[in-house]
Order: C-alpha cells, then structure tokens, then sequence
C-alpha cells in the first residue's frame, strides 16, 4: 500500500470503510429477523481504526481483535460469506458454527478475536515473542477497547513485551465506554497513552475518527517495529454509534446523551473522508455510487451463501475439542 | 492392564532428575521448544529440574520471566500457534489461579472455538507443595479445576518414570497440557530408561495386582496406596492399586474392568473430595459398575479445610496409607491390625523449600 500514490490510498481506505458500514448495516437490518442467533457487537462509527492499521500491515503479520471484531475481520481480509455463515450459524462459517461473532477468526490468515476483553493480547506478544527468536520482520498486533487496560493481563503483556523486546504494536480502541460504564468511573483521569509512557516506549494518541491520520501513524510505527524498537503503543480515540451488543441505536438510555452520540456521528470517519475526497475531486459521486452498488451486491451474494450453507451436522457438536 | 516396555537393567534416577532430562531431551531433539517461567534460570532452578537445559541451552531457551502467570500462558499460547513448543512452570501449582482466565477461557477451547483449524500446544508445569507449613495457599492440589473443562489434558505423574514420559508426550500432543508433580516425590527414585520415551494420556498403570478392594490414587497418594497394599497383604487382604496417571483423558477401563473384579472401590486423592477427582471417579464406577458393588465407594482426601500451618494440625489434615489400611479393613468388615501401621510416620523433609 504504501508505495501506492496517495490517492489511490484514500480512495482503498473509503472504500473499505464503506464496506464495513454497508455490511454492518446490512446485519443490523436483519438481525431482527432472528436468523442471526449470536451476540453481535457491531463497529459501526469505529470502522477508521481497523482499517487504517490494516492497511499498513504486511500479508504475514497476525491480527489478534477484541469483540467487537466485525471491522478488524474485514478491513485484514476475512472472507465475507464465511463469515455470513459464521453469525448464521452454518457448518460453512469461518469456524464451522463455532465461533460467532465475538470470537470470529480466520486462522487460516492469522488473525484471532476474543469477548474476553484482554484475553489475546498475552496471545499477540507471544506471537511476536516467537517472530523475535527466529529473527523474522514479522509483527503482531493487537486491538482492544479501553477496558481491556484496566485488566492486569494487560499490564502483564506490556510489561513483558517491552522488558523482552517483542515486535507488537498495541492498538487501544478508547471508545470511552465498558458496556455502558463510562471511563471517568473507571480509570483516572489521566490519558491511556501517557500512562503506557511511562515503560519508557513511544505511546501516542491519535483520532480514530481520521481514516488518514490512524494509517499515517501506524505505517511509521510498524516500520518502527520492524526495524527492531520493539512494542509501541497506539491509542485510537473513536465512538461506537450503536449500543454496546446489538443492532439498534440507544438514545434513550442514560448512560449517554443523543446529543454526544449526534456530535461523535458528525465526526463519522467515513463521511469526513468522502466529502474531503469530493472536495478536490479524488472521487467522484458516480463513482463512489458504483463503489457503493457493488459492495451491495457483494452483501446480497453473502447473504444467499450463508442462507443456503447447511447446518452443521449433529456429530459436529463433539468434534475438535482435542 | 497397560504395562509400559522396560529396559531390562534398571536405571535409577530421581523424580527431579527425570524430569531434568526430559527437558534437555526434548530440547536437543527439537529447536522450537523452550522453557518459561519465574525462577527457571536461577541457582535452584525449579527444584533442580530446569538447571540442566539452561546450562546447555541458554538464557535464549530457558527464559526468566515476570510473574505475570496469565500474560505468561497467553504468550505460551501465542507462540505455539506459531509453532513453537513452549514449557510454562509454576514452582507452585497454586499460582495457575493467576492463569485460568488463559488455561480456561483460552488454551482449552481454542481449538473448538476456532473450528478445528487451529490448535494450541504448550505444556505447563506446577507443583503441589506439601508439609513444612506451607499452609493454605502454597500447598493445594488443583487438578480438579483443570479436569473439568473439556479440552485440556492433564496428568498427574507418581513415578520419575511418569515425571519424564509426560513431558514428552505432552510436548507431542496438539492439546495443552498440565503436567501436575509433586514436590514430596521430587527425591524419590524410580527406573527412568535413558531414551526418550513417552507416557500415554488415557492409560492408567496397575502398580499392585489385587482382588479384594481397587484402589484409585493420584500422585503421592498412589505410593501411599501401595505402603497400605504391603499392610494389607500381611491381614490376608489383596489390594489393587491403580494409578490413573492421567486424569483427562481418564482410563475409564483399567479402572471399571478392576471394580468389576473386585466389587469394591476407594479412591484417594491429594486434594479435597467434594466435587473432586475422587467425586468424578465414584461417580463414574457407580453408573457403571452398580451391580457389581459389594459395598458403598470410599473416597479419601484432606480435610475438608483450607491447609493449615502447624505441623500438629498438618498430620491432621493429610490422609496416609494408614488412611487407606483402615477404611480397606473396614469395608471388608475386619478389625484392622494396628500393629501394622503403628510405625510413625517418618517426616524426612526438611524446609525451607
């Protein structure tokens, strides 16, 4: 990506960001129907900080993501339909019916997720750990929200990681809410970021709301892990538009306002980079229409494999555990 | 009945030293794997069974850690899955309380919750401590916390023979593995071959043939079982002793096939009885073998308490073949001989540990 003119970078990273919101726009559609029957945490309104690390990683390098892993899945080249199938229950989805939505991976590209807040990113330094012995440039990283810092293993991987060197770049997702507790009933005041400084690595913030400051960021800082600084850490600030698990907006609830929610979606990562592009003519609308069509006909194609795939077979209930 | 091939001289080393040589083993025959773990590099290291592999594999393959239990177990899961074969020790199997989060939530179900496409492969290693006023938290026996949850194998070795064959087999499975020792066995001797060789999960070993009373006994309570099997035999009394070996997979058979001869089971164990490793296999033989019962099972354990510190009320709370000589003599309805198990119990343990 990187050697790629700048343009054309833009117009990827729209792109994919697009195709996220159209494809979670598309679940939270039919999630009522009741055929997806697995907790799902959509990344609606964070979709810039997935894609903007993805972009500015290398094709052997491992993903490890949180829960609300829709976006991670997608913007690192999970499989559409496989995971169609997945949230649809099929013996066809990227882990057979195993995994869901929370845990959605696709080992088969090396990329992991987990609803145990912190529980892969002890898994992503050990991945590095391991790149780090055998002296490969490969790197591992991890995204979690800002509750997953709160949890000791977080610490722990930190600490370990930067005591040992290991090439990870730790990606905080600071959505400002665990569930609907807000970070002001959970940590102190002073900013993740600066706190990680303080194990003597370069720990920065940046807005996960900017597509183009969030890729920037991370290709110098995979560069930088690369060439052997070992961890660094790199807080996203971003804004989940819908509620914590499920479809729906919750404007009525009273752990946050309609107007917060409102000013965050005026900040939509997506919108901000299309009217940019419109603006000096990167892009035109009959393009971005022509994106737009196709990435739906992409969702239909999804939907039908994943509404035609077989059920897993009863015998599938014992298989795999060894 | 699972017998293992012996090498016709015997070989004797301690639990430690078989444990010692199958670390450097299984290193020398395999770059990828490693040990991890607080302590591994220092002067004691881990009761003197990580000295050998660090002395001639380096800081590089035997790497000093932070104690930082559950981060630890997640880096062991990552770097296997980037096939690495990493070895975690806890110098106290009580400190995994730390780690369940990665044991459970993570090591054991990740090969189901990722469809079978991926798999994780570690060993970890924790030690029962026992006496010397340990106390509650540094000297419980957590394998039944473990046996629980599909996906995980563990075993509990007896015998130097074990303490070794289980390391290497566990580094050969595609399952993470618990190996849990203990450290009163540590000074024990046993035959050990000089090869490396493997112990199976699943096959439990008979140590004593016997036809009145099966015996079931964990760890050091299998060689306390078979002290009571010499007690008994002197009161006419046949006792079969079974080692399970590996607690998940169990060997269901060797145990069910022994209770059908016999008619009448006790299982000891190192840890507590409710809803314990002794539970299990209770319940296992009475769903299987009720007609053949001649008397209720028997379970044995420690106290129902947590491990208390003085060492008057330590010999309260550990059972001993003297435990287990009653309760057979009970449940063949004899009066027991005490004279046979008048001896007192020798404490050569010395602390600190």
């Amino acid at each position: 990506m990187a050697a790629k003119n700048i343009d054309t970078v833009k117009k990827t990273l729209l792109r994919e960001m697009l195709r996220i919101r159209m494809i979670e726009e598309r679940i939270a559609e039919i999630y009522p129907r009741g055929e997806i029957r697995t907790p799902a945490h959509f990344s609606i309104g964070q979709e810039a900080v997935s894609v903007g690390v993805c972009a500015a990683l290398g094709k052997d390098d491992w993903v490890f993501n949180s829960h609300r892993c829709h976006a991670g899945y997608l913007a690192r080249g999970g499989s559409l339909s496989s995971m169609m199938a997945e949230l649809f229950g099929r013996s066809t989805g990227v882990c057979g019916g195993k995994s869901g939505s929370a845990h959605l991976a696709s080992p088969k590209i090396n990329m992991y997720s987990a609803p145990i807040l912190g529980a892969l990113i002890p898994v992503g330094v050990g991945v590095g750990f391991s790149f780090a012995m055998d002296g490969k440039k490969n790197i591992a990283v991890v995204f979690f929200g800002d509750a997953a810092f709160e949890e000791g293993v977080c610490a722990e991987s930190i600490n370990f990681a930067v005591l040992k060197k290991v090439p990870v770049l730790f990606v905080c997702e600071n959505n400002f809410f665990s569930s609907h507790t807000h970070i002001k009933y959970r940590q102190p005041a002073i900013p993740i970021y600066k706190r990680v400084k303080s194990y003597g690595i370069e720990a920065l913030r940046v807005d996960g709301m900017d597509v183009m400051e969030v890729y920037k960021a991370s290709a110098r800082l995979v560069k930088k892990i690369r060439d052997g600084s070992g961890p660094l850490f790199m807080e996203c600030t971003t804004y989940r538009f819908l509620e914590h698990v499920g479809p729906n907006f919750d404007f009525n609830n009273p752990y946050r306002t309609e107007k917060e929610v409102r000013m965050w979606m005026r900040r939509c990562p997506i919108a901000r980079l299309r009217r940019r592009l419109l603006k000096d003519n990167t892009v035109t609308e009959k393009e971005l229409e022509s994106m737009a069509e196709k990435i739906s006909l992409e969702i239909d194609g999804s939907l039908d494999y994943a509404r035609k795939s077989p059920w897993p077979e009863d015998e599938d209930l014992l298989k795999d555990v060894y | 009945m699972y017998t293992e091939k012996r090498e016709t001289k015997k070989r004797l080393l301690t639990y430690a030293n078989a444990i010692s040589e199958a670390h450097v083993q299984t290193m020398r025959n395999d770059p990828d794997c490693f040990i991890m773990g607080l302590g591994v590099t220092d002067y004691k290291g881990i009761f003197g069974t990580t000295i050998s592999a660090f002395k001639r594999f380096g800081p590089k393959r035997v790497i000093e850690t932070p104690a930082s239990e559950n981060a630890l177990t997640g880096i062991t899961i990552g770097a296997s899955l980037t096939g690495k074969r990493p070895v975690l020790i806890h110098a106290r199997n009580d400190f995994m309380f730390l780690a369940l989060d990665q044991m459970i939530n993570g090591a054991s179900k990740w090969k189901y919750m990722y469809g079978g496409k991926s798999s994780v492969s570690f060993v970890i290693r924790g030690i029962i401590g026992k006496g010397w006023g340990q106390g509650p938290t540094h000297s419980q026996s957590i394998q039944s916390v473990f046996m629980h949850f599909p996906g995980l194998y563990i075993a509990m070795p007896s015998t130097p023979y074990d303490a070794k064959g289980f390391i290497v087999s566990s580094l050969s499975e595609n399952v993470p593995c618990v190996i849990i020792e203990h450290r009163r066995l540590y000074d024990t001797f046993g035959d050990v071959p000089k090869k490396i060789y493997k112990s199976k999960f699943g096959k439990a070993r008979v140590i004593k043939k016997g036809s009145d009373i099966t015996l079931v006994a964990t760890s050091i309570m299998a060689m306390e079982g078979v002290k009571a099997y010499i007690a008994l035999k002197k009161m006419g009394i046949s006792l079969e002793v079974i080692d399970p070996r590996s607690l998940r997979p169990l060997d269901k058979d060797t145990i069910l096939r022994s209770v059908r001869k016999t008619g009448r089971l006790i299982v000891a164990d190192t840890s507590w009885t409710t809803c314990g490793f002794s539970s299990e296999v209770a319940a296992l033989a009475s769903g299987e073998t009720f007609k053949y019962l001649k008397s209720p099972i028997k379970r044995i354990g420690v106290a129902d308490c947590p491990s208390p510190v003085s060492f008057k009320l330590e010999e309260k709370f550990y059972p001993t073949y003297k435990d287990i000589f009653i309760e057979c003599c009970k449940m063949l309805n004899k009066t027991p001989d005490l004279g046979l198990i008048a001896d007192p119990i020798i404490d050569s343990f010395k602390g600190p540990y």
